[in-house]
């Protein structure tokens, strides 16, 4: 026991300045509001909304939700589409890691993860829909080659299930998991795990499934989460994969909210917060299905089965990572020859008649939609880049270690379905005076772009060597010259990456733009679903086309502008491990 | 500042707990001007927990006590970028994204006419055998190269102490023989006092002063 120890703080610590109250601010500007907008949506749950002179509780608008006949099946097919996608897009990313990693096909998809992941739901749906509709493309080339009548009479798009819809979802889902899968990869020693087990005589897939993914499966639990709330009540993609009579729950609801006789209003709340508790049980679910598999595994671990040679696994693999990036890059181009098709009628394989009279045909309103996409995506990915710079500089200035529970913070609005609080959040606009205003528009981005910009700017940020940043200091500069002149040009790419994928997610946003603009501003998400709606394959081809194109070109220039500001710095272009 | 009397670096009393582990100290040491201190230990003793709190870009999840005097002032006060203590690691950690005439003139105070930052870089480039350099890529110099540059950006900030953290650990046997004569020699000419941290002996013994030990029977002896 040393005698008298004298505890003295270090005296020096850093004045506390405007930098620690972004992370208090950041918190306020998300989270609150999404809290608020439950309970917002809640109220009216209940039957009150003064707004419409609803002022007494009672359970009426539940029991009205309940007697619409739509119900049954508007449920039945949330939740086919939302837990089918959800299974099949968590088995394919854990599927294909498992049978490709160490092939060169694993590296290139890593590298395509990014892209694919950029493509917006809207366009994805539309592009998807024109390759598998029954006088898709597809077809057409099938008839083409092997001759054949008319359109063959399926219920696709649109089967009553939610089967095409949870297709489409594994399609844009897949990418979203395998990105959590390849980050996990990027933090833990994977290859020389692998090694052993290898060495010890386990087959690559085995050794993939008992070595790495009880390690990994921690880190991808919120990304499913969140996969799994975003597919049971995702509208737009819904809206052109899904049924129709009746349709899924969100869509129907949207429906509800929209009603120009507002008598709908209460049930639909009510609505919203079957939704929630659809996904709450949802997760619930999954979390029980966790904990068995985890016991039913102890044996299989430990069983000392060492699997195969992995020739099989790794072909059937190989073609399912084919298949999703046919799927996803034809969908793509379907939607470009659409956009530049006058004339396409069944069964031609391409467009007999080309042009570019559908894009100056959308004139206007295709301007108008295309300014106010940028406008949101690039104003709102700045604030979000701003604010996670922010409360990464101030964790590092104050030595602080944010916990796990901190990130379920950050995902709290990925896991809240949008229609279970998108209607009391603009309750509370409207209360403020922003409604269908240009700030509550950004605002309503921001709750999305930033929880995904700061999720992809945490882990390169945390792992900025800190003797760079205590060397600068030692060196005479002060924090901010070092934050400036070291920390953000050695983090450019990281941060261009992370606003590109801001970028892609505010162009992406449909029903936040619904409602916050209160259906005054058109976006190009807005105008795809409503062109796609209208039958208008051409306009939806120009939309889909132009939407997906955007995040496209943002993700080549976070790529290429690091190559060319740091063309000459080596060091720097080296030092990168992650796809 | 020069004219301050130079009475070196002086630790009193200093230890360092890390979750009410007792990590190092308390120790007591006096590093005059011009001469090399070694401090030796197993890792994970927290010898550069120590060379971190000098500098005062200690992790706050460690307490330390004691204090430290540079030239008589008492560092606690003063954030790290005005402490003027410099610290050079095992890996050069030249900013990739600099050349190697931006990562000197890093260094340099402010306050400097442009032409004169030029001048100086290149000046202190020319006296160290690397003439020319300035426009280079860091990552494209060799390994020697890169170590003296180091130093030289460090001696550029105008240190008025030098601390050591196994600087030569990344070398192989004839450049670091080279280089480590280089630092002394250079802490020597401007009477920096230097705190050397090191598990090697032939370092602490090319430092030809002081060694003090801070092994894991130290510190266990100080355990609670």
């Amino acid at each position: 026991m040393a005698p008298a120890l004298r505890q003295i703080e270090i005296p020096y610590l850093r004045r506390r300045g405007w930098l620690s109250l972004l992370p208090a601010l950041t918190v306020a500007l998300f989270l609150l509001p999404v809290l608020a907008g439950v309970i917002g949506t809640l109220l009216p749950a209940l039957g009150f909304l003064p707004g419409l002179g609803e002022r007494t509780f009672s359970l009426r608008p539940l029991r009205e939700l309940l007697a619409a006949p739509e119900l049954p099946g508007a449920v039945i097919a949330t939740l086919v589409s939302g837990l089918l996608a959800t299974l099949l897009a968590f088995l394919s990313a854990v599927g294909l890691a498992a049978s490709l990693q160490g092939t060169r096909l694993f590296v290139w998809l890593g590298r395509l993860t990014v892209p694919l992941l950029a493509m917006p739901h809207a366009a994805l749906a539309i592009g998807f829909a024109f390759l598998i509709a029954p006088s898709g493309w597809l077809v057409r080339l099938a008839v083409d080659l092997l001759g054949g009548g008319a359109p063959p009479d399926l219920p696709v798009p649109g089967d009553r299930l939610g089967l095409t819809l949870a297709a489409g979802l594994w399609l844009k889902e897949t990418p979203f998991l395998l990105l959590a899968v390849f980050a996990g990869m990027n933090q833990l020693p994977v290859a020389r795990f692998l090694d052993i087990a290898r060495s010890l005589g386990y087959g690559p897939a085995t050794a993939w499934l008992k070595v790495i993914l009880p390690i990994l499966y921690g880190q991808l639990r919120l990304p499913i989460y969140a996969v799994l709330a975003f597919s049971l009540s995702v509208v737009d993609m819904a809206l052109i994969l899904g049924p129709t009579t009746p349709p899924t729950l969100a869509t129907l609801l949207l429906g509800w909210f929209d009603d120009p006789s507002l008598a709908k209003l209460l049930p639909a709340a009510a609505g919203g917060m079957l939704q929630l508790f659809l996904a709450v049980a949802a997760i619930l679910l999954w979390r029980l299905a966790e904990l068995g598999f985890a016991r039913a595994a102890g044996p299989w671990l430990a069983g000392g089965r060492r699997g195969h040679r992995g020739g099989a696994g790794r072909r059937w693999g190989a073609a399912a990572a084919l298949l999703l990036l046919f799927l996803a890059s034809a969908s793509m181009l379907a939607l470009g020859l659409w956009s530049l098709a006058r004339r396409w009628p069944f069964p031609a394989p391409l467009p007999i008649v080309w042009g570019l009279g559908n894009w100056q045909g959308a004139g206007p309103d295709l301007a108008r939609a295309l300014t106010t996409s940028l406008l949101l995506a690039s104003t709102a990915t700045a604030i979000a880049v701003v604010l996670s710079l922010g409360c990464l500089e101030n964790e590092r200035r104050h030595g602080l270690h944010p916990s796990a529970r901190a990130l379920w913070l950050i995902y709290l609005p990925l896991l809240i379905p949008q229609i279970s609080f998108m209607f009391g959040t603009t309750t509370l606009l409207a209360w403020l005076g922003l409604e269908a205003s240009l700030p509550a528009l950004i605002w309503s981005h921001l709750l999305f772009v930033l929880p995904y910009v700061f999720l992809m700017l945490a882990d390169p940020y945390r792992a900025l060597d800190e003797r760079y940043r205590r060397t600068g200091l030692c060196l005479g500069a002060g924090e901010s010259r070092v934050f400036f002149a070291v920390t953000l040009p050695m983090l450019l790419r990281p941060i261009l990456l992370a606003a590109a994928v801001g970028f892609s997610v505010s162009i992406a946003l449909y029903l936040p733009t619904l409602f916050a603009g209160a259906g005054r501003y058109i976006t190009l998400a807005t105008e795809a679903v409503a062109a796609n709606a209208g039958a208008d394959r051409r306009l939806a081809g120009v939309y889909g086309f132009l939407q997906a194109a955007l995040p496209l070109a943002g993700f080549a220039i976070a790529l290429l502008l690091p190559r060319l500001v740091f063309r000459h710095r080596r060091g720097l272009l080296m030092a990168r491990g992650r796809p | 500042m020069s004219m301050l009397p130079r009475e070196g670096l002086t630790l009193a009393g200093v230890a360092l707990r890390l979750g009410g582990r007792r990590l190092l100290g308390p120790l007591d040491l006096q590093v005059p001007p011009g001469e090399v201190v070694t401090l030796m230990g197993a890792s994970g003793s927290g010898k550069s927990s120590l060379l971190a709190f000098i500098c005062g870009t200690l992790d706050p999840a460690f307490a330390a006590e004691g204090r430290v005097l540079l030239d008589g002032i008492d560092l606690a006060p003063l954030p790290p970028e005005r402490r003027r203590v410099g610290i050079l690691f095992q890996d050069d950690l030249l900013f990739p994204h600099l050349s190697v005439g931006g990562n000197l003139a890093f260094a340099l105070p402010p306050g400097l006419a442009r032409s004169e930052r030029r001048e100086r870089v290149a000046a202190a480039l020319a006296e160290s055998g690397l003439a020319g350099l300035e426009g280079r890529d860091p990552a494209t110099l060799s390994g020697g190269q890169r170590a003296r540059v180091a130093l030289l950006r460090l001696l550029l900030s105008e240190p008025r102490a030098l601390l050591l953290d196994e600087p030569f650990g990344g070398l192989d046997e004839q450049l670091r023989h080279r280089f480590r004569d280089l630092v002394f020699r250079r802490a020597a000419e401007r009477r920096l006092p230097a705190l050397l941290v090191t598990h090697d002996r032939a370092d602490a013994a090319a430092a030809s002063g002081k060694i003090v030990t801070v092994d894991e029977d130290f510190s266990n002896d100080h355990k609670e």
